[in-house]
Formats: structure tokens, sequence, C-alpha cells
């Protein structure tokens, strides 16, 4: 029976992938694309991996969505004040067939790559989870995935942090001088009443869900970029529905609050030079208080990182 | 007392699983915006709720049967926004210049 599922999700998933290169309309294949994150996150959850299924539905499903459906409403706009040339089919034209199959061709590649390197691996697979487990008491921790995130493997995390304020930096960069530094602008001129009631209503129990999430994630599915993904869903409702204006992009707060999630985390990590071992390693007795410390400063860092990317570059000039 | 809580789980979800078939069916064949979202909220309602008090004997404590709950109200709220605001923009289109 189980079986039969995996079956039909995996077909799902195909189908469902193949229909977002197809198809011709881009909002279309935005909205599929979000389909598809949410059938990747049940998928994930059939491996088990309760973690990265709510990683994939958060990031992949909604972020990533409105991230893109933001994206395809700004192409629109220049595009259909300049109604004399058809662009983009223009554009895809002179790619031709010829880009086309190549990218056909060069996704194939990979996928068979892909298939190859699980088919070669030995059983049973190579796996450092019997170690990671091991070694749980250490932390401190219950969830060996968050072991894995700030402890093991606490170099990525940080990284990957870094990367999320790079791709603000771009966004944040394509600002106009004259509006360097204000705020961007979300809600539209009259927001739709149910948007209204909902920002009224939902933030309550989404901020209560996020730090549920971020608590329970040391010992249990759940963390700081889940937790981080629906303070950001809270606070954009919020904006959307335009009960609050973003903040200047130059705001003293708003900036500390960017910087402060990855400033705590390379503390701590070059502090572990003189308390523990070296760079980002915690010292035994304190290290699960110093990883929930790390872990509520990142979830305030990522909420702030991710709503503002979805909010865009500044729109209006900065109040002086 | 077990088997009956096993065969009440089996009725409500599977008359919760009929509802969204037939929701289903509804959002594909019906002729427009409105009915399709008529079709599509007693799935999300209906059948989630049925699906829901189906699963609420299943659950290992009070605590699970409580989140199992506040997610089929999260889902209400949200289904019956995103509804609104579809109507809403379909109507301004009508209306609009």
């Amino acid at each position: 029976m189980t079986l039969l599922f995996d079956l039909a999700l995996v077909a799902w998933l195909i189908a469902l992938a193949g229909h977002i290169a197809m198809t011709r309309e881009d909002r279309n294949a935005i909205v599929a694309f979000i389909a598809f994150g949410l059938l990747l996150g049940l998928a994930w959850v059939r491996l088990s991996a309760l973690d990265v299924a709510l990683t994939e539905v958060a990031i992949g499903g909604g972020v990533t969505g409105v991230l893109l459906l933001s994206a395809e409403a700004h192409l629109r706009k220049p595009l259909a004040q300049d109604s004399a040339q058809d662009r983009p089919h223009d554009g895809r034209r002179r790619l031709g067939n010829v880009g086309t199959i190549a990218a056909a061709l060069a996704s194939a590649a990979v996928t068979a790559g892909l298939a190859l390197a699980v088919l070669a691996l030995p059983t049973p697979a190579p796996t450092l989870a019997p170690v990671a487990a091991a070694a749980l008491d250490t932390t401190g921790l219950g969830n060996p995935v968050t072991a894995v995130l700030l402890a093991y493997r606490a170099l990525d995390t940080l990284l990957e942090k870094v990367v999320l304020l790079l791709a603000l930096v771009g966004v944040w960069s394509l600002a106009p001088d004259r509006t360097w530094g204000g705020a961007p602008s979300l809600a539209p001129a009259v927001a739709p009443e149910p948007l209204v009631y909902l920002a009224r209503v939902l933030p309550p129990i989404g901020v209560v869900i996020a730090v549920y999430m971020f608590w329970v994630g040391a010992d249990a599915p759940g963390g700081t970029f889940q937790a981080g993904t629906v303070l950001a869903a809270m606070w954009l409702i919020v904006m959307l529905a335009g009960l609050r204006q973003p903040p200047d992009t130059a705001h003293r707060v708003l900036r500390l609050l960017l910087v402060g999630g990855p400033a705590l985390f390379l503390a701590v990590g070059f502090l572990g030079f003189f308390i523990a071992d070296g760079f980002l390693s915690y010292p035994e007795p304190i290290a699960k208080p110093l990883i929930l410390g790390i872990e509520a400063a990142l979830t305030l860092s990522i909420a702030a990182t991710l709503a503002m990317l979805v909010a865009g570059p500044a729109q209006k000039a900065p109040e002086p | 007392m077990t088997i009956l809580a096993h065969v009440f789980t089996l009725l409500a979800v599977t008359a919760g699983a009929l509802l969204f078939l037939a929701g289903t069916i509804g959002l594909l064949r019906f002729p427009d915006t409105l009915s399709r979202l008529h079709a599509l909220s007693k799935a999300d309602n209906l059948g989630l709720a049925l699906i829901v008090l189906g699963l609420l004997p299943q659950a290992a404590s009070l605590t699970d049967g409580l989140k199992l709950i506040l997610i089929w109200l999260l889902a209400q709220l949200s289904a019956a926004t995103a509804s609104q605001l579809i109507a809403g923009s379909l109507n301004r289109r009508k209306s609009g210049p």
C-alpha cells in the first residue's frame, strides 16, 4: 500500500516537473513550482527526513515561490508598456531550439550521472550516522540534524547565512541612487479586506508556532531556518496588508537584526580558539546554551533577511 | 473499544477523501471561477474536517489531537482568505477599467 503511494508520488513529481519545464506561461510554471515544493516535502517525509521536508516546504515552496511571483510581476510591468514588440518570445526564439536541446541534454546527463552514482554505492551505503548519533551527548542536543548544522558542520551553516546576506545586498543594490537607503514598498494602494483580516488574526498564532519550531528544533525536527521562514511570512503578511510599512533599508535596527545572527555565530566561532579546541568549537558544559543562543539570533536574522528579500529594493526616498 | 475507534477512523477518513475527490472533480469540471471556488471550499473545509475528526482517535496524546485541530483551523482560515481574495480580484477585474 505504501509502495503504491510512493510510486504515485514519484510519478506525480516527474509529471509536475515536466509540466513546469514545458508550460509556456511563466506564472503557470511558478504556481506549479510551488505545488512541486509541497509534493517534494511529502517525498522527504516518506524518506523520514522531517527536517528537510519542513525546510523544503518553507523555502522551496514558500519563499522561493513568492520571490519568483514578484520577479514575474516586475518583468511584466515594463513589457506591458512597450507593447510594440513581444520581447520574451523574441528572446526565446533567438536562443532557439539548439539552446533548448543543449539544456535538455545537459539535464539528462546530470540525472543519469546522479542515478549512476546512487546505483554504484556499496550496500550498506557509507554513512556517518552512527558517529553523529554517538557524539550527540557532547552537544547536549537531542536532534542529530541540529547537531550537524550547528556543531559538526557549523562552518557550512555559517557560510550559508552569509550567502543569504550577500543575496540581500544584491537585491538592495538594484535600488536607484535617489531611493538608496529608503524603504521598499509592498502593499497595494488599497489592501483587500480579507488580507487585512488575516494579517490581524494570523501573526499571533504564527509567532507562537515559529518560537515553538525554534525551541523544539534542539530535540526534534524543526529549527532556525523553518522558524525564521514562518516569522518572515508573518512580517510579510502584515506589510502586504499595509498594517505596518516596511522599514528604511538604512534603518540601524534593521541592519543590526540582519547581521546579528551571523556576527554572533562568527564571534562564538572565534571565541572557540580561547575557550575550546579551535574555530567554531564549543566547550562541552555550555555547548547547548551557546548553540541555542546562536540559533535564536540566527532565527531573527533569517526572518529579517527573507522578508527583506521578498520586499525587494528600496522604492521610496529615505526619510531624513 | 479500539475496534470501534478504528471503524470510526476508517469511515470518517473515507468520507473526507470522497469529499476531496468530489471537490477536485468540481474544480476540473465547473464552468466558472466562482463555482470552482465553491467546489474547492467544500473539500477544504468539510473534507479536511472529516479527515482530522477521523484521525483524532488515533492521536497518541491530547497535544497531538489539539495540534490536528489547530491544523484544521489554520487551513480553514487560509482557505477562506484565499477564496475571498480570488473572488475579490475577479470582481474588480469585471467592474474595473
